[in-house]
């Protein structure tokens, strides 16, 4: 769990996650506006279905991946979030090509 | 990227402080230069968001986070071009560089490349690191400065090294607040860093890192001594299991739970591109071999900042701008002489920037039992492989890392071993009872960054050259 500080400013951006309408800050990566917005994971991994949520936020360790505008597997944490934006959570069964 | 120059002199690779400080003093002394960066902002991890940052509040983030504005100013006088948003893929030995921007691949020839990939977090695999709710304390800290995000409920830090407590006394700064923080510092580290202690003092961090120490210590719980960790929950994080010492297990409520064990050069691309490489018996890590000026085994290709071995961000930059200069050399711009004598400020600058590095590389190396864990932790992040696989396999005849691969996919999954690559070693080494440096480390191939079909089939260049690219 994560909240804005109270005197975080910055330009409203609204999106939606998995089809709810979401709103973030302007500078936020994906990642970090479904964190913000509560969501707890991002994917299930596709060897045990465990899930996962953003480890490192910075482009290392893939465990943020979502559908962003219907394209699979983007790394939420490196990927702006935009107004708009259609996130879709990973948690069924599609993986990263491999 | 119609934006980008067909080629270039120069190639830097991250805007940290060591890739906008090489940028910028070479496109100041006229070679044509691109900055290419994975981020959408310049600053690298250290100085995150600091065009853009929404705490605006100067006091959280603290004055070292504001030196990075310093660092930006002058880079975008410089005459640099700057590609945010760039993910490079590929160096090849023949100097081209593989990148993806904005959907599309292409090509980018260079004379001279300078990699400044930085740092990342040193793998800190305990049981339920995977659990969602747990992250590094670096990636908190970027939650922080890209979005003034802090996390709340029961929160809990774990582990050791300078990040963990700047982190804390940036979270106390911004009011946000710490259940604990469970210290895993090993107690036999104070005796064997105190030898190094003089060097520490004289360097100008004792005074700060004290003051930031105990404010710190003034007003969260700190648990020390802590000698294992585990993270349980359904579905994400609910609980830290901890011992102290040799106490018994104790239980805390966690929603969140963020883990630091110091920070290790960032080395897949080097690793890809060929770069000579040698174990850091000190740093306990894999670097890339380099000279004075950051100069690699491979020609044409140096490297600034932490990705050369951890020295810290003001250490980074002036290690950027002996590498520009000796590119400047290279190029036939600078002859030897001028080359030295415009090094020497930036050499003082930097020797000085590393001073006690020994007394916080001693203090803070990470116990063993947390660099070599325990059978049922996930040591593989990606493929889901446990120290215990890892294990099994030593006991089958597997020697090295890359035999790890085709054994177990450990190290085949999308990151390419960045989470666990370091601790694949420490455990066959100490399985083998031999040297981190006898076991080896991944021998990595471009492309280092997941590439889809669609950016691969957009790259506008020859088939042949694509290939020299992707399989040099
Ligand atoms: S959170 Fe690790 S790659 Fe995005």
């Amino acid at each position: 769990m994560f909240q804005r500080l109270p005197n975080a400013s910055g330009e409203r951006v609204s999106f939606t996650i998995d089809g709810r309408a979401a709103e973030a800050l302007s500078g936020d990566s994906v990642a970090a506006a479904l964190i913000a917005n509560g969501v707890q994971t991002c994917r299930a991994t596709p060897v045990s279905g465990a899930p996962r949520a953003p480890y490192c936020m910075m482009g290392v360790c893939f465990d943020c991946l979502v559908t962003i505008d219907d394209v699979g597997n983007q790394q939420g944490c490196l990927v702006r979030v935009r107004p708009g934006m259609r996130v879709e959570t990973q948690n069924g069964k599609r993986e990263i090509e491999r | 990227m119609s934006d980008l120059k067909p080629r270039y002199d120069l190639a830097v690779i991250g805007a940290g402080p060591a890739g906008l400080a090489a940028a910028t003093l070479a496109a100041q002394r006229g070679l044509s230069t691109v900055l290419l960066d994975e981020q959408r902002a310049p600053g690298g991890q250290i100085y995150r968001a600091v065009t853009q940052t929404p705490v605006k509040n100067p006091s959280v983030l603290g004055s070292d986070y504001w030196h990075g504005a310093d660092l930006v100013g002058p880079f975008r006088d410089s005459g640099a071009d700057y590609a945010p948003g760039s993910t490079v893929w590929s160096v090849s030995r023949s100097l081209d560089i593989g990148l993806s921007r904005d959907g599309a691949a292409r090509v980018l020839p260079a004379r001279h490349i300078i990699l400044a990939t930085g740092a990342i977090e040193r793998p800190f695999p305990i049981p339920g690191w995977t659990l969602p709710g747990v992250m590094g304390a670096g990636a908190a800290q970027i939650l922080l400065k890209t979005s003034g995000l802090v996390a709340s409920g029961n929160v809990v830090l774990a582990g050791t090294g300078p990040l963990l407590w700047l982190l804390a006394w940036q979270y106390l700064r911004a009011g946000a607040r710490i259940d604990v923080i469970l210290d895993t510092t090993p107690r036999e580290n104070w005796r064997q860093a105190m030898p190094h202690m003089g060097a520490f003092a004289r360097s100008g961090y004792v005074a700060k890192g004290l003051k930031l120490l105990l404010e710190v210590r003034r007003k969260v719980k700190v648990i020390g001594n802590v000698t294992s960790l585990k993270a349980e929950g359904d579905g994400r994080v609910q609980s830290v299991l901890y011992r102290q010492g040799d106490g018994a297990e104790q239980r805390l409520p966690a929603d969140t739970l963020l883990l630091h064990h110091g920070v290790i050069p960032n080395i897949n691309l080097a690793n890809a591109t060929g770069c000579a490489q040698n174990w850091d018996e000190a740093q306990r890590c894999w670097v890339p071999t380099v000279d004075a000026w950051g100069a690699t085994s491979v020609e044409g290709v140096s490297i600034a900042g932490d990705g050369a071995g951890i020295g810290g961000a003001l250490a980074a930059e002036h290690r950027g701008r002996l590498a520009a200069l000796d590119a400047l050399h290279r190029l036939g711009v600078l002859d030897r002489a001028t080359r030295d004598r415009d090094a020497a400020p930036h050499r003082e600058a930097l020797d000085k920037a590393q001073r006690g590095r020994e007394f916080l590389d001693t203090l803070y190396s990470p116990a063993k039992d947390f660099r070599v864990p325990q059978d049922e932790t996930i040591v593989c992040r990606c493929e889901e492989v446990t120290a215990k696989q890892v294990r099994d396999a030593v006991k089958l005849g597997v020697s090295g890392p890359n035999q790890t691969k085709s054994f177990l996919r450990c190290g085949m999954g999308p990151c390419q071993g960045r989470l666990c690559g370091p601790t694949v070693v420490e455990v066959i080494a100490d399985a083998r009872g031999v040297s981190p440096a006898e076991v080896g480390y991944y021998r990595l191939r471009p492309p280092v960054k997941p590439i889809t079909l669609a950016e691969l089939a957009s790259l506008p260049k020859a088939e042949d050259e694509i290939a020299a690219v992707m399989h040099h």
